[in-house]
């Protein structure tokens, strides 16, 4: 394990896990969007617009799942400072705000024909939009400090001081009243809801957490490659100057 | 020693807030121009202005607050102080909360006592008006920690100001909402008083003793 630690291994290890990994999304992305087109029961009430969960509630766990890692690959930059765990973090910034924005769009398009209206201020959807302003924030500051390991070390401290709003997230339908529904798949006593809806819903999450993986690994592999880049071409001005000094 | 050397960092903040461009009377200032834009805003209906003006209040504090905090590091970057308390024998950590002590003395505590005065013209009621103090007292020593650690990761950068805000005011959120909910609770309704505002000192206390730890890391990860 300590082996892809090194760059060059994960790059190469990257390198054949990537098509693999690609192959197995986009199975099961469409494994998952045919069951819920042509499989997945329509709801008694909510009709045809219940299928935005398959889409919804994936991206809305995956905006969490991201920042969970990214927390984790904080915690190596500040423990360790690998950088590594630098490019782990700052990979999963931006497809951590997507992952976000795609679950606040989805839930509003959702909320409209159900609960009338586009937004609520609830609990629920307040903290999640918090969450999206937070990734933004810290792709902003990945973006401001030009030095990348000082970038890494700042951006860690901002995650690890944000990390206080995934539990809100994840608890608030149960500590306020909320007109978001409490959780109904991971709960005491079972899931609630049941059959082929539940399969649909986890093999589209399945899909998610690949799809976010393939994009995450692309991600670091760019960003170490960007890193090098930018040494060889501190390296090369070097080496002018130098140059042009004995000349 | 350490001791001596920690009060004499205390009044230098105090003494710096207080000179021209330190920033102290500019938030009050900044305060009241907020506070008085509002009515122009959204017109000059009183039963609506005392209805929302804790909001009103709470939000001009939270930005007043914010915006003079960017020069918390700063000018210490600047000038290179910064890193003379980096390499003092002084844990930074401690560094780190009498600056924000003293930020607090000579930035908040002028808007808490100021802000009676700013409720009236929004009609406010009495005890809203003793509501709002309280809960600007429990509330902003919470907003001034956590801007410390927004301070102390832009510090040095260009344009860090505006970033600093971006980064700290999604986290303020339950400041707001706590600070708000007390100031309304004190004029009636169904919450009482006293639970918004535990939950305000328990966010205040909170910050204390966590932020300084966040900050202080912020300003070593700048040039470890």
């Amino acid at each position: 394990m300590l082996k892809y630690a090194n760059p060059t291994n994960f790059l190469a290890l990257a390198a054949r896990l990537i098509p693999w990994l690609a192959a197995a999304t986009a199975l099961l992305l469409i494994v998952g969007l045919y069951l819920t087109f042509f499989v997945a029961p329509d709801d008694y009430q909510q009709g045809a617009s219940v299928k935005i969960m398959y889409l919804h509630v994936p991206s809305a766990w995956l905006s969490m799942m991201c920042y969970i890692i990214m927390t984790s690959a904080a915690l190596g930059t500040i423990v360790w400072r690998h950088p590594l765990a630098d490019a782990a973090q700052k990979a999963a910034a931006p497809l951590g705000a997507a992952f976000t924005l795609l679950c606040l769009v989805s839930g509003s398009l959702w909320g409209k024909p159900m609960w009338g209206t586009w937004w609520v201020w609830d609990a629920r959807l307040t903290s999640v939009l918090v969450l999206f302003l937070i990734y933004l924030g810290l792709v902003g500051l990945w973006r401001t400090i030009e030095e990348p390991a000082q970038a890494a070390r700042a951006a860690a401290i901002l995650t690890l001081v944000g990390v206080v709003n995934i539990p809100i997230i994840k608890f608030s339908v149960d500590w306020w009243n909320t007109l978001h529904q409490p959780a109904s798949v991971f709960r005491v006593g079972g899931p609630a809801i049941s059959g082929s809806m539940l399969w649909t819903l986890l093999i589209m999450a399945l899909g998610f957490s690949f799809l976010f993986l393939t994009l995450h690994l692309m991600a670091i592999r760019n960003e170490i490659l960007r890193r090098r880049l930018r040494r060889l071409s501190i390296d090369a001005a070097h080496a002018e100057e130098k140059a042009e000094a004995t000349a | 020693m350490m001791q001596s050397a920690l009060s004499a960092l205390f009044w230098r903040e105090l003494q710096l807030a207080r000179s021209v461009g330190g920033g102290g009377a500019m938030g009050v200032v900044f305060f009241l121009i907020l506070v008085s834009l509002t009515p122009f805003a959204i017109g000059p209906d009183l039963n609506l202005l005392s209805r929302i003006g804790p909001a009103i209040l709470w939000i001009a504090a939270l930005l007043a607050t914010l915006l003079g905090l960017d020069r918390l590091f700063q000018s210490d970057a600047d000038d290179g102080s910064l890193d003379l308390l980096l390499t003092a024998a002084t844990p930074l950590e401690l560094v780190v909360l009498v600056k924000c002590v003293a930020h607090w003395i000579a930035t908040a505590l002028p808007l808490i006592v100021a802000s009676p005065l700013l409720g009236l013209t929004l009609a406010m009621e009495p005890a809203s008006l003793a509501g709002i103090s309280l809960s600007l007292l429990a509330g902003t020593p919470a907003l001034t920690m956590l801007g410390a650690i927004g301070a102390a990761l832009t510090a040095g950068l260009r344009r860090g100001g505006l970033l600093m805000a971006v980064l700290i005011l999604p986290l303020t959120t339950p400041v707001l909402i706590f600070g708000v909910s007390a100031a309304t609770a004190a004029s009636g309704g169904t919450v009482p008083f006293h639970i918004p505002i535990l939950i305000l000192c328990g966010l205040s206390l909170a910050a204390v003793a966590g932020a300084p730890f966040a900050a202080a890391a912020a300003l070593r990860s700048r040039d470890a």
